[in-house]
């Protein structure tokens, strides 16, 4: 562990990084700006759970006028104190099963794909059909296609990975 | 399920419940595909990375054939060895070629179970021959001479520009790179359909290379190109070159498919290209070119070039006027001075007709022999002078041009001041790429062309009166992008490039208000049944892969670098150390932090264990019995140099190279890489590696031996 004295600044200075490798992942032309519509999985991928509400707020803070591209030198500072703060923390386990109990109402277990495509395109923060579209091919069973979503949860929260 | 008015208190309560529940779950879910495309993100730029990376890796070597070729006595043998590819093709009158091809002696055996053909060419004809590509079948080398023979005649009396007219009731298709994917091809007609008159294509080059396919791609659409010559036309692509076929597989493809015909086909192949048109305009609005353009480009002078001079783009015109010349006042462009930190970006080299180039540097260094070469001094072009920080990064606005040298009096000189200048005007169109700033600076990660920004794009279009640019060259993720507001459009059909699911592919179709609509697709059979993770993960192992092959064949120059950052030998380093040192030494300007879980297993408090990370990059399977692992580290480095190598040298195409001749091919190696190979060492090497046991050895199961089996991985 750093030492006290230095541990503010080097937590600080390793957020940075953290921004600043994201943020250059997108920054295909390499001057430091990303496109807006790409602000949203930078954010998440940092760890962060936003609402949408959250991120337009964090967007309408950092963009510019009428550029559509966000520069590193205004995402930096604001995304550094999101991260300081924890603002945005995720979802723990438990909550994320008991939201999806609640729409499992005939308590199957499980949830087939029209329900919870009715709810994500209907309620909430809607999905785009492009979103419900991935979502399914991503989470449903291969056979039946049905969302089971207690070992999803375990699966998924961790690591996307396969 | 939206909530009603009059509800009971309990009901309302459950709604929202609901909604809230909702929210959580997309919240969450949203983060999730977040992640994912972040990891698809890191995955393409890998593959690109990698990808210009050893597109550079080739022009160095050209280039430092090049320079042997100007510096080495005529006498010796290692010169021949390579001259070849330099001199102009033997065969050049059309009657000699007419006879070199001659395909009427050659029979089509009883057994042959493959489609025939004949000609002229009929619709029937080509369709029968897509047909028989679906069905894996492969074409006699009779019917492929006579197509290519017929081609090219075709070829040879059209313009160096199509001009194609959009008429109200047909829509033009065009298409970008293929690259050898049969699949993709296929999709798109069966999508599209096949062309015809009232079906007319354009094919933006790259047909050949990367891909399996890349002869029955060329086939079919010389095969439609014959039959609707005003209605299918095709641009030439910077792979439509034989020199970058070398290194790219198409060379190699034609030999293994046709072991006896294979040189033939290719030596004909060599002349099509060269004689394939290189841009078509669209009702005098729209250009369709492979690359781009730069800041020179002017389609009346492409208009008048000889553009089958060209055989090679990489091939630059005489420069003996040059030589004598030589470019005093040009000294290698000095660039921002770098701070101490690691250099981010990819590694650059000096592009082809850039003044620092060696190909415009003369200077006069004494001819010697290539085997009294002594390390680095003689090449007045150091390996270390080419590995710059990304130019466009420094924000160098410097304007491109100034290859005319100072030398004006010379009568002679003109001529060759016009065929550079010609000669730059093609290789800009096949090889630029567009950039964000404005201005034209050479494109040194290619080697070759440009990048050219918004404002050449309004100057160029300007001054012809275009709209559109149309262009193809780089892979997109989503088979197209705009870019230069909307005046430039990149479009690429192969999906899948770098690996399975990688990116889509893309065609236009265009009517007569010339608005571009685009249809996009991915050809795979398994891609659709891969789930977003699986599709993700497939990707990303296999850039990981890539990756970690790099990773091992930098094993003791990573192990300094991290020796740096470890003064007392604890064998752990903070990870932004592990990172920078990474990037310093491989210098392909990736985010290691953000790929670090996927490459270093685990991190204790920030600090990677690297001596154990290195040992567990572990060495593959080899064939190859060889204890001395600096060799074999060289070897794997540069074992696609090696094989471009082998296959020039390999005059003949036989697919087997003699003892002296890989004595000769290390020997060109190491000057190469400024390193020293003891002949001993050579003598051992060639004997274990002649593993039939006669004298000769087999470029191709050589070039096996090396195939990385996979390494551990960290999961």
């Amino acid at each position: 562990m750093a030492e006290s004295g230095k541990s503010a600044e080097a937590a600080v200075s390793d957020v940075h990084k953290k921004i600043k490798a994201a943020f250059e992942a997108f920054d295909s032309d390499c001057n430091h700006t990303v496109d807006v519509r790409e602000i949203g999985t930078i954010i998440y991928s940092l760890g962060c759970f936003p609402t949408q509400a959250d991120l337009h707020d964090l967007i309408a803070e950092v963009e510019q006028d009428d550029s559509a591209y966000i520069h590193l030198d205004r995402f930096l500072p604001a995304m550094t104190k999101v991260l300081l703060e924890n603002r945005f923390p995720p979802i723990p386990e438990d909550l994320l099963l008991q939201a999806f109990k609640v729409l499992d109402n005939t308590n199957k277990g499980y949830l087939e794909p029209e329900e919870l495509t009715k709810y994500m395109t209907e309620e909430g923060d809607p999905f785009s059909q492009e979103e419900i579209d991935e979502m399914l091919t991503a989470l449903a069973d291969h056979e039946k296609n049905f969302i089971y979503y207690k070992d999803l949860i375990s699966q998924l929260t961790i690591d996307p990975d396969m | 399920m939206g909530c009603g008015m009059r509800k009971s208190e309990p009901q309302l309560k459950k709604c929202d419940r609901a909604i809230r529940a909702a929210l959580l779950i997309q919240r969450w879910y949203r983060q999730y595909a977040a992640r994912l495309e972040m990891r698809r993100r890191c995955t393409w730029n890998i593959f690109q990375s990698i990808e210009y990376a050893g597109e550079q890796d080739q022009i160095k070597l050209y280039n430092f054939f090049g320079f042997l070729m100007d510096h080495f006595t005529p006498a010796s043998s290692e010169r021949n060895l390579i001259s070849h590819i330099f001199r102009e093709n033997e065969i050049c009158r059309d009657t000699e070629w007419e006879r070199y091809f001659c395909y009427k002696s050659m029979e089509v055996p009883d057994s042959y179970t493959g489609p025939h053909l004949t000609f002229p060419m009929t619709f029937c004809g080509v369709s029968k021959l897509v047909e028989a590509f679906k069905h894996k079948q492969q074409l006699h080398a009779r019917y492929v001479l006579q197509i290519l023979g017929e081609t090219w005649r075709l070829l040879r009396i059209l313009p160096n520009i199509n001009h194609v007219s959009v008429c109200h009731t047909k829509e033009i298709t065009i298409c970008g790179d293929l690259h050898g994917h049969l699949e993709d091809l296929l999709l798109i007609f069966y999508k599209n359909d096949l062309p015809s008159s009232e079906k007319p294509y354009v094919f933006n080059g790259d047909f050949v290379d990367r891909g399996k396919n890349s002869l029955e791609i060329l086939l079919i659409l010389f095969g439609f190109l014959l039959v609707y010559p005003n209605d299918v036309h095709l641009n030439r692509g910077n792979h439509e070159d034989h020199i970058v076929n070398l290194r790219y597989g198409f060379t190699k493809e034609i030999l293994v498919k046709y072991r006896v015909h294979g040189k033939k086909i290719l030596k004909l192949l060599q002349k099509i290209f060269s004689w394939l048109p290189l841009a078509t305009v669209i009702d005098h609005k729209v250009l369709v070119v492979h690359g781009g353009i730069s800041d020179t480009t002017d389609l009346n002078v492409i208009a008048k070039v000889d553009r089958h001079k060209y055989v090679s783009a990489l091939r630059p015109p005489k420069m003996t006027h040059q030589a004598v010349n030589g470019s005093k006042t040009h000294t290698m462009n000095s660039r921002n001075g770098e701070a101490g930190g690691p250099e981010e970006g990819r590694r650059r080299v000096f592009s082809l007709t850039h003044p620092g180039s060696a190909l415009a540097q003369r200077n006069d260094p004494p001819r010697r022999s290539l085997h009294d070469l002594p390390v680095s001094s003689q090449l007045s072009w150091s390996v270390e002078d080419e590995l710059k920080r990304r130019r466009r990064l420094a924000g160098f606005d410097q304007s491109y041009g100034d290859t005319k040298t100072e030398s004006d009096s010379d009568p002679d000189f003109g001529q060759a001041e016009t065929d550079e200048d010609e000669w730059k005007q093609v290789v800009d169109l096949l090889w630029s790429d567009p950039m964000p700033q404005n201005g034209c600076t050479p494109n040194e990660v290619r080697g070759g062309g440009c990048y050219w920004g918004p404002d050449v794009t309004e100057e160029v279009l300007g001054r012809h009166n275009l709209q559109l640019l149309i262009r193809s060259h780089e892979c997109k993720q989503d088979g197209y992008e705009f870019c230069h507001n909307r005046r430039v459009l990149t479009i690429f059909s192969a999906s899948n490039y770098y690996e399975e699911g990688s990116n889509r592919g893309a065609y236009i179709r265009m009517g007569s208000d010339l608005v571009p609509h685009f249809i996009q697709y991915q050809a795979s059979r398994t891609c659709r049944e891969l789930t977003l993770r699986q599709s993700v993960g497939w990707t990303e192992r296999s850039a990981l892969r890539s990756l970690r092959e790099q990773l091992f064949v930098h094993k003791s120059d990573l192990i300094s670098a991290f020796r740096v950052f470890d003064p007392n030998n604890t064998g752990l380093i903070p990870l932004r150390h592990w990172a920078s040192a990474t990037e310093t030494v491989l210098k392909l300007g990736l985010p290691w932090r953000v790929l670090r879980p996927q490459l270093v297993g685990s991190s204790r408090c920030g600090l990677v264990d690297y001596q154990n990370w290195i040992k567990e990059l572990s060495i593959p399977e080899s064939k190859l019995e060889i204890s001395d692992t600096s060799l074999l580290e060289t070897m794997y480095k540069n074992h696609s140099n090696l094989e471009t190598i082998f296959r020039i040298i390999d005059a003949d195409h036989s697919g087997l190279i003699s003892f002296e001749e890989f004595r000769q091919t290390w020997k060109l190696l190491s000057s190469h890489l400024q390193t020293e190979i003891s002949d001993e060492v050579i003598a051992d090497l060639a004997q274990s590696i002649d593993f039939n046991k006669d004298g000769s050895i087999d470029i191709n199961e050589f070039m096996e031996a090396f195939r990385l089996v996979d390494l551990s991985a960290h999961t």
